[in-house]
Parts: C-alpha cells; structure tokens; sequence
C-alpha cells in the first residue's frame, strides 16, 4: 500500500530540498534576530518583532503575494538577485525555498530567542573576568548553552518549511519538478480523479515529518531547560 | 604589591564616593546590605564603569576617568569570586577549572592547576558536572577557577552568604590557607562580622556609598 509513485517520490524530494535550504539560509538571519531581540532593548523593538512574527498570523496568500511583488522578475529585491548575482526566485525550487524560510522564520526566531534569554548573563561576565574576549564569551559560553533552542527552532523550521503551501503556491506557483513541493502535489492530487490515494499517502507521510519534528523539538527544549536547572 | 581605589558612581537616588588603598592580604569591604560594596567590585573588575574615578594595581591603570582609560575586563588580571559560583553548567569542573588557566599566557602564571586542586580539595570531582556538585564544592571550585588565572588582585563577593553554617566552617580553612598561599591583595566582601574578625588583616567599612573607617 505504501508504494509511493515517481512523480510522488518526486514532490517529497523536492520538499526535501526546499525544508534544507530554507532552513539553512534562515539560520544566521534566525539567529541574529533572536539573540538582537533576545538582549538588546531598543526604540521600534516591537515593530521589529512584528515584522519577523506576522507570516505566522498573516494569511499565507498575502505573505505570497508580497513575496510576489518583491521578488518577482520586476520586483526590485527579484531584479537586484538577477542583475547582481544573476539568480532567479520567481517559479523556481529556490523561490520556493525563500517562501518557505519567510514563513518558517518566525517559528525558529521564537525558540532560539527563548533559549537565549534563559541563559544567564551573569556566566557571560564571569567568563569575561577569567580573561575571555566578548567573541569567546560568545562561543564558549552564549553558544553552547542555547544549542537546544538553536537545533529546535531548525527542526521547527524545516517542519514548516517542509509542509509550506499558501505561500508557496502564490509565490511561485504549481510546476512539478520545480516547485510542487509535497503539500502542493497532494493538492493537485485532490484536483484529479482517481487522486485520493497519492493524496492520502502523501498526507500520512507529511503528518510523520510533522510529529516527528513538535517531539524532536521539544525534546531539546526540555534538555535546555533541565540543564539550566541543574547549574544553580 | 597594592592597589588604589578611587571611584565615584550615580544610580538613581544611589550615590557611591569610595576610595582607599589595600595591599598584599586579605582586606574586608565590610557593611550593611544595600551599602554599594558589589558595586565597587564590579567597577574594579571592570564589568561597572564608574562615573568618574581611578583604579590603578601595582601602578598599572585599569581605569582613568581623566586620562580616558576603561580596560576590558579579560584585560584586567582580576580574579572574581561571585556570591553564587557561577560555574559553567556545560563545562566538567575540571574544564570550568582550566577555562582562564589556558587563557593566560605560559609567562604569567604563578598558579599551578596540580598544587590549586591539592590546596582545595577538588581533586575527587575533576570529571562531575557542576551541577551534581553541592553548593559549597561549587564555591571551591569556583574559588580554584578564578586562582588559576594568576590574577594580580582577588575579588571575593560574599562567597560563604549563600551556604549554611556547616559549609561555611567547611570553606573558611581553605580561603585561609588561600590567603596565606598567594601573595596577592585580596578584597573580600560581607556584611558577616565573624568572617572579617578571622580573615581580614585590614577592614574597610562601607555605608551608603561612603567609606565610614
């Protein structure tokens, strides 16, 4: 019953990819946002915070459709990737792949900046005052200690990444091969007759992705917290 | 050696003027709570930047409202000792032991991790995580962590306030023998008479901000 088909292997592969590169090319932004909002107070703070949480309340359609407007062949971020490093976003995998970092950004934003606040700040001063430079406080110290929450917002990310639709669909539309990623392809499976039995096997394998991905996270979260604990 | 202290600071309705001069031994900052003596170690550590003020050890300026020097805290050969120990939870007590040991150059350092570990008798939880230790083995650990960084100048605040009466008894005969071990000015904060009549060779009184002896 679980056979899945070339053009099914196709879309879950494609989803594969798009959940990486999305997830790696939100890490160093996703991080930096966090710990900026995890330490430093600042005018507009909230509006910033705004900006990276609103995919998650926004509808996926309007995130999409601003991606559009943006990133599209005559969108000024799209000309600007095409005239300087002559890439293009829109109806491609890659474009794909930044719908699904937008929309996965707030997700992985939320648990590394909670894992960086609950790391003592007071440990940072002591290692300076052993003789570490701010960068070494930073990597023997920050780092470390917020690894669960880093490698749990990553999970979450990729999860969201790897299930992205409305975004995704508005952006860069339905192309197999290049852009009808896993949930697109189950959509377009419903469109046809005879297309409940892709579909369904599809949705059973996207539901293991996710569950797998809420206990992989939250199992960091719970081993970052235990090992706060521990330290007093 | 010595080190001078002159340091003037502005919290909100707070003000602090303090200065004085201590040297070789073990000198009590010695006041009620609230008196701004945590403030005055953190300026001298370099993680509290004064208003205004001079802080100088063995002639050497950590700090110079006037000449506009402010060296950073990794670059003041302080050691700190912290009312809480402060160990790194991710780190073995024998790795939080040679942190500021292997970040100190070879031609600096007079403490040697073999003797500190002896000295304190740390030796049996070298490979334990901090925190499997009890809250008077993690002072010990955290007094031999900051030793190894050869500090020219020990700052100990309240180091025994967060243990009770046992631990206490248990700690004192080694920050004794610490105190006679190395010869280096050590300031040590409490608000606790009986810990200044046994371990202090100079007492410096603290109130509201202001030196009273």
């Amino acid at each position: 019953m679980f056979e899945l088909s070339p053009a099914e292997w196709e879309a879950v592969g494609l989803s594969l990819k798009v959940g990486l590169w999305s997830t790696l090319l939100s890490l160093p932004p996703g991080f930096f946002l966090a710990y900026v909002l995890a330490r430093f107070q600042f005018p507009l703070k909230s509006l910033l915070s705004g900006v990276v949480y609103m995919p998650l309340v926004l509808p996926p359609v309007v995130t999409g459709l601003m991606l559009l407007m943006l990133f599209g062949t005559r969108g000024p971020a799209g000309r600007f990737l095409y005239d300087v490093f002559g890439i293009t976003v829109a109806f491609r995998w890659t474009g794909a792949a930044l719908a699904a970092a937008i929309m996965g950004l707030p997700l992985m934003v939320r648990a590394m900046r909670l894992s960086i606040e609950a790391v003592d700040t007071r440990l940072e001063i002591a290692s300076r005052t052993l003789g570490a430079g701010w960068w070494r406080a930073f990597f023997t110290i920050t780092l470390p200690l917020s690894m669960p929450g880093i490698i749990a917002g990553a999970i979450l990310s990729f999860a969201k990444s790897f299930g992205e639709f409305g975004a995704t669909i508005t952006f860069v539309s339905n192309i197999p091969g290049e852009t009808q990623t896993l949930p697109i392809a189950i959509y377009s499976f419903l469109q046809s007759p005879d297309g409940e039995g892709p579909a369904v096997r599809l949705a059973i394998l996207s539901v293991i992705v996710s569950v797998a991905a809420i206990i992989g996270s939250e199992w960091m979260e719970r081993r970052a917290i235990s090992r706060i604990r521990t330290s007093t | 050696m010595s080190f001078d202290v002159d340091v003037e600071l502005r919290r909100g309705d707070f003000a602090l003027a303090v200065a004085f001069q201590a040297s070789t031994g073990l000198t009590a900052l010695f006041g009620p709570s609230g008196a701004g003596k945590t403030s005055v170690l953190n300026m001298i550590a370099g993680v509290l930047k004064p208003a205004r003020g001079r802080i100088a050890v063995d002639g050497q300026v950590l700090f110079d409202s006037v000449a506009g020097v402010n060296l950073k805290p990794e670059h003041r050969k302080v050691g700190y000792i912290f009312q809480d120990a402060r160990l790194f939870p991710h780190l073995s007590v024998r790795d939080n032991l040679l942190y500021g040991y292997k970040l100190t150059g070879a031609a600096g350092r007079y403490a040697a991790p073999d003797h500190i570990i002896e000295v304190l008798g740390i030796g049996a939880l070298l490979e334990r995580q901090p925190g499997s230790l009890s809250g008077g083995e993690q002072q010990r650990v955290a007094v031999g962590r900051a030793i190894l960084t050869s500090p020219r100048l020990l700052l100990m605040d309240e180091p025994l306030a967060s243990l009770d009466d046992a631990r206490k008894q248990e700690i004192l005969p080694y920050i004794e023998q610490l105190r006679d071990d190395v010869k280096i000015p050590i300031l040590y904060v409490t608000h606790t008479r009986a810990e200044v009549d046994r371990l202090a060779a100079a007492v410096i009184g603290i109130e509201n901000g202001r030196v009273t002896s």
